[in-house]
């Protein structure tokens, strides 16, 4: 049997996670390796959590068992805790460290429990990765290639089943000539955010 | 456009809803209809996006498409186009059906000509619905063959096959799916493009008219027809055997999105099974699954939702006089409730098979989440229509609401939702409040709703005079299900110029005698109208216009306008939290210190939030792009 590959995204609407599943699923294609994408985003639109999973190799199901993700990749610190169902010790939890409120703290009295809490605690079950994809994405040249930045960094993980440059190539085939530069060093910036 | 693209033999990444639409353009479709509804959209999104590139270029799309006034209209127009021997489909969710279900119960009598599906996208979990029933009751008590896909692929390629199956029954055919087929993106190979026939001819027919005397002649005929689609069945392409290691005389029983968990699941436990894989649902083919059950000793049944298949494969165990075990939700294994995953299945098989579950105990996380459920956008008309008519109100009115964005009303600071069964339901069981109590009555609907199935009760309420105050939150488009047109809205969905039609012009042509028209964006002014329409003895109507905000800002953002933003001046602000408490817009947080401010990167620039603070302390301090 050949091997099976699940990577779960997952964050809040509106923060490009379908897109970003898309980019791996269209990679997945260009590289001939077997892939099923899955996405929720039922009332997401309006600022609810989206969970999109992407499994590739010999699957069948686009779903994946509890415990079996090789990586997660969150565009929302407290997102990835909040699936953390999916992975075990050896997942790789890539998460950006810039928060997004949601709106039952200010009206409903929740709490947005403190990042560095969080961390730790994703630290206890599986191998985190925390950056600031948003800092490196601005350092690019432009905020908006902040999954691009994320992107990169799962490439440099090693958890794909095809090089990095399939990735990019795939990436830079759906943006505008004039964001491809950017683009470009946003995948390079991320992959090094992984690697050093 | 790539997926108008008729090169053979390509491959490329297709939601399962684009698969259905490049399988209907495959087999040359010629009439496309549709009400949106989640998770249906994309069907009629990508019809309508082939058909406005055409428009665009001033050229004739290949086909004709619509987005409907509602599901039953939607399956009238393309049951037309199958009378005249052109190529239909029609797709909505699942209670979509419930509405075209009049016309659908009766469409298999008359039969139809040009092949016809019907696509139904269930939604198991209620994801996006009011309820997870399982429609593939109606393929049975309507009288319709039925294909159910497990890939995106299948669901392409059923949707191509299935005009022929249609064709060759002439009967309507339903395409059941649900929302992890519609919303999940699989491999697709293109196959060759048909052309569709473009124009089409109504041969007359008394056999069409279905008085009584037609019913009953037409209803032995479906019944024959019915037993044409079990020999189909019995040799259709979607049936077939999957094995699964050395499989002896344990076999399993699966159909849609389960038999991916099942295939799966079983190859990861090392089960030696034989998987009945079961496309075509209704009828399905009993001397196939009579062989099936012959070879087992044992079968498990695994199908989302109710229990359809089991039960057709215990009458026929009983009727077979077979002694085999079959599994399911009877025996307590699997649920009748919510969508299933991997997981779920991995647990049954392994109790049923005395296996040990290979995967690990699922962790949880020790700290408590804030929840994150959807709210509407910050600047949404509907929450300043909403604080309005709570100041206008007194504390025991009842607010019947819709489908909808406006439905998340519902959640705090607003709690502007007290009922809701479905489109349409908030004027009718206004009416119902106004003879069973004593209290006030100010039910909400969208523009959308109102054209798709609130007008008869309307009516109601204006022959009876009941007193209540209707409301439409009238944003001029279909805002929840991806911004679709409507009756209401300046183009159709090819595109193409179209007659607005004005919901107060529908109010006053129903002969409703007290009007307000507000712009909800004058909190004063339609707290006023409201009071108004509260203090009318009788039905008043409220149309409060505004368009939806994501618009608003998308239209600014293009013509470089650029989005107000505003801010709080913490010298001013005296902490009464009437923004954030009581208004509630989700780009006001509170910083540490408990003080009050507005994210930029939220606020939509609406500047409702200043007409709310009592004290003057909200202004709008700049403009982004």
């Amino acid at each position: 049997m050949n091997k099976t590959i699940s990577i779960v995204l997952v964050g809040v609407g509106g923060q490009g996670v379908i897109t970003a599943a898309n980019l791996l699923g269209s990679a997945a294609v260009k590289a001939d390796v077997m892939v099923y994408v899955s996405e929720i985003h039922g009332m997401a639109q309006r600022g609810g959590n989206v969970v999109c999973t992407v499994r590739m190799g010999d699957v069948s199901s686009p779903m994946l068992p509890s415990g079996t993700a090789d990586a997660v990749l969150s565009a929302e610190p407290i997102e990835a805790l909040r699936n953390i169902s999916f992975v075990n010790k050896k997942t790789k939890v890539i998460t950006d460290i810039n928060p997004v409120i949601p709106f039952t703290v200010a009206v409903g009295g929740e709490t947005y429990p403190k990042l560095d809490d969080v961390f730790k605690e994703i630290s206890k079950y599986a191998e985190l990765y925390a950056i600031d994809a948003l800092k490196i994405a601005k350092e690019s040249g432009a905020a908006i290639t902040k999954n691009t930045v994320m992107l990169g960094a799962l490439a440099a993980t090693g958890v794909l089943p095809f090089k990095p440059e399939v990735l990019l190539d795939t990436i830079l085939g759906m943006v505008p000539d004039k964001y491809k530069d950017v683009n470009k060093k946003a995948f390079e910036n991320g992959m090094k955010a992984i690697k050093k | 456009m790539e997926i108008m693209e008729d090169q053979p033999g390509k491959k490329t990444l297709l939601l399962g809803n684009e698969a259905i639409t490049r399988g209907a353009l495959e087999a040359g479709i010629d009439v496309a209809t549709t009400y949106p509804g989640t998770p249906a959209s994309e069907i009629a999104d990508t019809f309508s996006h082939i058909a406005k590139y055409f428009t665009k270029k001033g050229e004739k799309p290949p086909f004709y498409f619509e987005y409907s006034t509602n599901e039953k209209v939607a399956l009238e127009v393309a049951a037309a186009a199958s009378f005249s021997g052109l190529r239909a489909l029609t797709c909505m969710k699942h209670v979509g059906l419930n509405v075209a279900s009049d016309a659908f119960m009766t469409y298999a009598y008359v039969g139809c000509k040009g092949g016809h599906i019907i696509v139904s996208a269930d939604d198991p979990y209620c994801h996006s619905s009011q309820n997870e029933q399982d429609n593939r009751y109606y393929a049975i008590f309507g009288g319709a063959p039925m294909l159910e896909p497990t890939t995106p692929q299948e669901a392409k390629e059923m949707t191509r096959v299935g005009f022929d199956i249609s064709e060759q029954l002439s009967l309507p055919l339903l395409l059941r799916t649900t929302t992890r087929l519609n919303h999940a993106r699989g491999p697709i190979v293109f196959n060759k493009m048909q052309k569709p026939h473009g124009i089409g001819h109504f041969e007359k027919n008394p056999l069409l008219v279905t008085v009584p005397a037609v019913a009953r002649k037409q209803h032995p005929v479906l019944l024959e027809r019915m037993e044409q689609a079990e020999k189909l069945s019995e040799k259709s392409q979607f049936n077939e055997i999957v094995n699964v290691g050395k499989p002896k005389d344990i076999g399993i029983v699966a159909s849609g999105v389960s038999f991916n968990y099942a295939k799966e699941m079983a190859e990861i436990l090392g089960l030696n099974v034989r998987i009945l894989k079961l496309g075509m649902t209704h009828p399905i083919p009993r001397n196939m699954c009579e062989k099936f059950i012959k070879s087992c000793s044992t079968i498990v049944v695994v199908e989302e939702l109710e229990p359809i298949l089991e039960q057709q494969f215990k009458v026929l165990a009983f009727d077979m006089k077979s002694d085999v075990k079959i599994f399911g939700k009877s025996t307590g294994h699997f649920s009748r409730l919510y969508e299933y995953n991997p997981d779920i299945v991995v647990d049954a098989f392994s109790k049923i098979f005395k296996v040990k579950n290979p995967f690990p105990k699922p962790v949880e996380s020790k700290i408590k989440l804030p929840r994150r459920p959807p709210s509407l956008c910050p600047g949404c008309p509907h929450r300043a229509s909403y604080y309005a008519v709570k100041k206008a109100a007194p504390k025991d009115a009842i607010y019947p609401t819709d489908i909808g964005c406006y439905t998340l009303g519902k959640e705090p600071p607003l709690e502007m939702a007290d009922v809701l069964l479905c489109m349409g339901s908030n004027a009718g069981t206004a009416c119902g409040f106004a003879v069973s109590t004593g209290q006030k009555i100010v039910s909400f609907m969208g523009d959308s709703t109102f054209f798709h199935a609130a007008i008869p009760a309307l009516i109601d309420a204006v022959h009876h005079n009941h007193d209540v105050v209707i409301t439409v939150l009238d944003n001029r488009t279909t805002a929840m299900t991806g911004h679709q047109p409507h009756p209401g809205t300046e183009f159709d969905g090819m595109g193409r110029p179209a007659k607005m039609i004005k919901v107060e012009d529908v109010a006053k042509g129903c002969g409703v005698e007290h009007i307000e028209i507000v712009d909800p964006n004058n909190i004063k002014e339609t707290t006023a109208a409201f009071k108004r329409a509260l203090d009318f003895k009788g039905p008043s109507f409220v149309v409060s216009k505004s368009p939806c905000i994501l618009l608003e800002v998308a239209k600014k953002r293009k013509s470089g306008e650029g989005i107000p933003v505003y801010s709080i001046n913490q010298e001013i602000c005296k902490k009464c939290k009437t923004c954030i408490g009581r208004f509630g817009c989700p780009a006001l947080f509170f910083a540490e210190d408990g003080s009050v401010h507005i994210d930029p990167t939220l606020c939509n620039g609406c500047g409702n939030c200043v007409q709310v603070c009592p004290f003057g302390a909200i202004s709008k301090t700049g403009v982004k792009e």
